[in-house]
């Protein structure tokens, strides 16, 4: 790694890598007992990989690579009830691109759109209401995905159908939300977790106090954190100094961009469109509860679920991930991406057989990506 | 998928479904700014928030802005922002 020319402020970063560097001495964290540091959403993940910032920090710093990639998290059931809408005669199905090569059962998106369905990737919400209002012969619906950070936009969006009272226009609501993930992960005994990077755009919404029960009952720090990698450096860094304090709180590293209690405008259009489901199904962590989110009865009529048929509710559970797919045990952290059988031979970015080989922001997608560049170190 | 890109607000389109036009490196695409909108909807004229599938989520100073492009820059993802925002200019065509 070309430390002066791939960080823009390399003196900062140097100067958090010794900070870091120290603080995990004075904890005791070495390469055979590690502090376990897991960053929740992908878009750290990322970031981590392409500054290589795994292997510049201590070897008693561990990175653990959370949930936090919706992409990924994406059960192939719900890539089937996507295709089965598209499919339906009339129909415009909208979706981000990112969830186009998201592997289903029968065939993913891209491939459902190849085969004729009607299948359109666009950037936002609002352009698949306007195609609503262009083809009023039309059903336009739109794929809902995404964590606290994009659950505005669809909530916004329905809000904005009814005031026009369209009635060719409905979202498939398969919105998550982050704290719950972690609750679980937390849970689980086979996990060990000393602390968390949080998603600073997630935070940019539901603000920082969401996550107040992970200090409070389990007694671990939080960090919510900004993009560049400086920010990620001083965020470990904060970690760090809560663990060598003994103490266990929710810190804003982001503050310049998140408040406190988040954004009221976003917080109350997601409040008055959606409601939690009992439980909802994550790819690699199983059934989750209050961790998705459904439309409310009073915007029924927005309701792709309620329109079709198909959806959450409606569908038969515990649908068999592929054979061999290691997905679940990476995005837990219990194993490596290059440990998976199916790494490199029959998983990669452009045959992606999981779907963290899908997204820019899954772990295995990430390791690939920049594979080439830590065999060159 | 979930980071927001720095733009610029440049106009207010439709003050009654608060829709504003943005420069986003370069490209002017239309936005909603419920989230940031305040009372006076023209004081976000020359504002920099960052946007999200097409939302304006909150105002940032000129140097965020400008920290957070070549954050974005540098992960690929200002790229994979601007094309998605293309493709939707294709869908709508
Ligand atoms: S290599 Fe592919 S199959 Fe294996 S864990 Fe990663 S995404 Fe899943």
């Amino acid at each position: 790694m070309k430390f002066a020319s791939e960080f823009r402020d390399p003196v900062a970063a140097r100067a958090l890598l010794s900070a870091i560097a120290r603080m995990a001495d004075r904890i005791g964290a070495s390469r055979d007992r590690p502090v376990h540091i897991m960053e929740i959403c992908g878009g750290h993940t990322h970031s981590i990989f392409r500054y290589g910032l795994d292997k510049l920090i201590h070897d008693g710093i561990e990175f653990i690579h959370g949930p936090g990639c919706p992409v990924c998290v994406l059960p192939m059931a719900r890539v089937d009830e996507c295709v089965e809408i598209a499919e339906r005669p009339g129909v415009i199905f909208t979706t981000f691109g990112d969830a186009m090569r998201v592997p289903g059962h029968r065939k993913s998106l891209m491939q459902a759109k190849s085969a004729g369905a009607d299948i359109r990737m666009v950037y936002s919400p609002l352009d698949a209401l306007e195609l609503a209002r262009r083809n009023p012969g039309r059903e336009v619906v739109f794929f809902g995905l995404g964590f606290e950070t994009t659950t505005p936009s669809t909530a916004l969006s329905i809000q904005q159908a009814a005031r026009e009272g369209l009635t060719n226009f409905s979202v498939f609501c398969n919105h998550i939300t982050v704290p719950e993930p972690i609750r679980a992960l937390l849970d689980d005994a086979d996990m060990t977790l000393d602390g968390f990077i949080g998603p600073g755009h997630v935070s940019m919404v539901i603000g920082v106090h969401p996550y107040d029960f992970i200090a409070r009952d389990y007694g671990k720090p939080l960090v919510v954190a900004g993009f560049e990698p400086t920010d990620l450096l001083q965020s470990v860094l904060m970690v760090l100094t809560q663990i060598a304090e003994g103490r266990a709180a929710i810190e804003n590293q982001y503050a310049r961009v998140v408040p406190e209690h988040g954004n009221p405008v976003s917080l109350a259009a997601i409040a008055d469109v959606y409601e939690r489901r009992p439980s909802f199904e994550w790819r690699g962590l199983g059934e989750i509860d209050a961790s998705g989110l459904r439309i409310r009865a009073k915007y029924a009529a927005f309701d792709a679920e309620e329109k079709f048929g198909i959806g959450y509710a409606a569908s038969s559970r515990n649908v068999p991930e592929i054979e061999g797919c290691c997905c679940g045990a990476v995005m837990t952290g219990k194993m490596k991406p290059p440990q998976c059988p199916q790494f490199g031979t029959g998983c990669s970015p452009e045959m992606p057989l999981g779907a963290l080989m899908v997204s820019s922001e899954g772990a295995c997608a990430a390791y690939w990506q920049y594979s080439g560049i830590r065999a060159a170190e | 998928m979930c980071l927001g890109i720095p733009g610029r607000i440049v106009a207010i389109t439709h003050a009654d479904r608060l829709m504003a036009m943005a420069e986003v490196s370069g490209v002017r695409r239309e936005v909603n700014v419920a989230p940031v909108a305040g009372n006076d909807l023209e004081a976000l004229v020359g504002q920099w928030a960052l946007i999200h599938v097409g939302f304006a989520m909150a105002l940032i100073d000129e140097e965020e802005a400008a920290k957070t492009l070549q954050a974005l820059q540098d992960l690929g993802e200002a790229q994979e922002t601007l094309e998605q925002m293309a493709s939707s200019a294709e869908a709508l065509a």
